[in-house]
């Protein structure tokens, strides 16, 4: 009896201290055991620095798309952002082949902040849904990048610039995981500076916020800014791993978003931690190397995604609820 | 709770009966708005010396109409609730490949059937998950998106059936100027108008949307409105499949998703005046939002604008047309 309540409350606490993202930690470490029983040699150092560099665009996308949705918007236009980036590379490599490979990155991400920006400010000036801002943001990327290419862009990435997607450093650290390591610390660090208190507090409640001397647009214009600087950054990485396509970066803004859901991230804002997030876009990807591994049919591998994602924010949600009504059972059942 | 998430823009949201006066407003402005492109477009055609309003080029324009409005009236009804479904693309393919299959050795009657069934299935299949699960409306859809793309994946590698001649009536017939599926599209709508405006279900709908809480309160059963909604929705979805079917004479697994029906419907939705977090707008403006869309697609057609920057064209169309509303919904307000 007495182990029993002990144990229920460490594990309250435990659950407390993980936030809202518990669910996602255990399903992370649940996908993680599962790969190493099926595939021995999964945590071979080599082997598992290669999962977590194919994860690093993913995650990268995740904390951008992050610090938009708890702020209480979404980002939509991400995928198209990348397909651009890449694309966008690509001809400025066709002109200027000598081109220094840091100039033409800095440029992307430069041009990610621009695009964040222009999202950010309809968003909050013009006040459209960011829905449809994002949306309408992602057609228009789309379209100038066909259009300005006549359908099927071409041309080559040199090497040089590919060293961030595919290269190593000293000899055996992909670069990708440096670049994913680092954008994960500049999160986490964001997330603790008075900016992110601020960024959850207007996801929480806009009017509070403004209330109490937050400059909510900014606030939302920077998370935007942020997020569209992610994406160029996944575009450098993704143009390195499979070079340049016109379905780079398609279906990276879905994907995105329900690795931000997944950690336990609330859309509509104001709960959840960027962690959580990222540890959502790495058990995606844990999650389709297992099904590659598994051998399920590159068919059903969407269906099993589709599955397991509503299983597990409904898991989410349903624990959260029964949770609180608990706590408030037992508030009200046993005066204090 | 089951918001879409979008944040709302901070204005007091009132249940539709009152407010009648005001919810007509931005369904007006669309369609004065479809007035004004297809005369604009018609004075720049016929100074390039073409012809905008052949019989052609205007049945063309209704029959392009009646696949999104299908999808995006149905559409409608969910985001009234304040949800969205993005499962309607693959959802119209698996209908046009389900009702080609079935017609092969059915009948058209059991082909509708089995279509209109597999909609309202999923569906309902919708409406639980963002009901019962509590998943917010956006996942729950894309993950139903998800499962029904690895079905057809895994099922179907490309075209399959054959649609029986005397259902292809359906896409190619025509009355005067009119394309018969135009009717078909008109009747879904007026159903919807009715059953949004004129029945209890309707105005639970509106309160539902406008504000989830306040309507449990009021003693709406706004789990059944919403799951009712997501019914409908993908009822209309299956419509449109059966139309795109009768169209191609066959199913095809790109049906709904090459032509990107999950957004573009919600774009065509928002374009007409109904607001994504749900509340406020109705069928009518949807239906206007519709006719820009295909109206402003035959005139980039006739001009020979390449097809990549009518993309273009078409996002700043829709954030400047949003923006419009929104500006005009805080002066109200303030």
């Amino acid at each position: 009896m007495t182990t029993a309540t002990a144990t229920g409350a460490t594990y309250k606490r435990v659950v407390r201290s993980l936030g809202t993202g518990a669910p996602v930690y255990a399903l992370l470490a649940v996908l993680l055991v599962l790969l190493a029983v099926t595939d021995i040699g999964f945590y071979e150092p080599d082997r598992f620095l290669a999962f977590v560099k194919r994860a690093a665009p993913l995650v990268i996308l995740a904390a951008g798309q992050y610090l938009v949705i708890v702020c209480g918007e979404f980002d939509l236009s991400v995928g198209a952002i990348v397909t651009a980036g890449v694309v966008a590379a690509a001809e400025v490599y066709g002109s200027f082949p000598d081109a220094p490979w840091l100039i033409v990155a800095s440029g992307l991400l430069l041009a990610g902040a621009l695009a964040g920006l222009v999202n950010g400010l309809i968003t909050t000036w013009l006040r459209v849904p960011s829905f449809i801002t994002t949306l309408g943001m992602m057609l228009i990327l789309e379209g100038a990048v066909f259009y300005w290419t006549g359908g099927s862009p071409h041309g080559q990435l040199p090497q040089d610039f590919r060293q961030l997607g595919r290269g190593t450093a000293l000899g055996w650290l992909p670069w990708a995981v440096v670049a994913c390591l680092a954008a994960g610390a500049l999160a986490v660090l964001l997330m603790r500076s008075d900016f992110g208190r601020t960024l959850v507090a207007t996801g929480d409640s806009e009017r509070t916020a403004a209330l109490s001397g937050v400059r909510v647009h900014r606030a939302r214009v920077i998370a935007f800014v942020l997020s569209g600087v992610a994406a160029a950054l996944a575009a450098v990485l993704v143009g390195g791993f499979s070079g340049v396509s016109a379905q780079a970066g398609r279906g990276y803004e879905f994907e995105a978003i329900t690795a931000v859901v997944l950690g336990g991230v609330v859309l509509g804002g104001g709960r959840g931690s960027v962690v959580a997030a990222m540890a959502g876009a790495f058990s995606l990807q844990a999650l389709f190397t297992l099904l590659n591994l598994r051998g399920v049919s590159g068919a059903l591998e969407s269906t099993v995604q589709g599955v397991i994602v509503i299983a597990a924010v409904g898991i989410g949600a349903a624990d959260w609820s029964r949770l609180r009504r608990r706590r408030t059972n037992s508030s009200g059942g046993t005066p204090t | 709770m089951t918001g879409t998430a979008v944040a709302p823009p901070p204005t007091v949201r009132a249940s539709a009966p009152h407010r009648r006066g005001r919810l007509t407003d931005p369904a007006v402005g669309i369609w004065l708005a479809a007035a004004a492109v297809t005369a604009l477009g018609w004075i720049v055609v016929a100074a390039r010396g073409g012809d905008f309003l052949t019989l052609a080029n205007v049945v063309g324009i209704l029959q392009n109409c009646v696949a999104l409005g299908l999808v995006a009236v149905g559409q409608t009804a969910v985001i009234l609730t304040g949800s969205l479904d993005l499962s309607v693309a693959y959802l119209i393919s698996l209908g046009t490949l389900v009702a080609a299959t079935t017609m092969e050795d059915g009948g058209v009657v059991t082909a509708v059937l089995a279509v209109l069934a597999l909609s309202a299935a999923v569906g309902l299949a919708n409406g639980l998950i963002v009901t019962g699960l509590k998943v917010n409306a956006f996942i729950a859809t894309l993950g139903t998106a998800f499962i029904l793309r690895g079905w057809i994946e895994d099922n179907y590698t490309g075209p399959a059936g054959k649609v029986t001649v005397s259902f292809q009536h359906l896409g190619y017939d025509r009355i005067g100027p009119f394309p018969v599926s135009l009717f078909l599209l008109l009747a879904v709508a007026a159903a919807l108008w009715l059953i949004t405006r004129r029945t209890r279900f309707g105005h639970h709908l509106y309160a539902t949307g406008g504000d989830e809480h306040a309507a449990r309160l009021s003693g709406v059963r706004t789990r059944r409105t919403v799951i009712a909604a997501h019914v409908l929705c993908s009822l209309c979805v299956g419509a449109a499949a059966l139309f795109l079917a009768a169209r191609l004479g066959s199913g095809a697994p790109w049906a709904g998703t090459e032509a990107r029906y999950d957004l573009e419907s919600i774009a065509a939705v928002v374009l007409g005046g109904t607001a994504l977090a749900g509340g406020r707008g109705g069928v009518v403006g949807t239906l206007g939002g519709v006719l820009v869309l295909a109206v402003l697609d035959s005139v980039f057609n006739q001009l020979g604008v390449d097809p990549f920057f009518k993309n273009v064209v078409r996002g700043v169309v829709i954030i400047a047309a949003v923006a419009l509303y929104a500006r005009r919904g805080s002066r109200r307000t303030a």
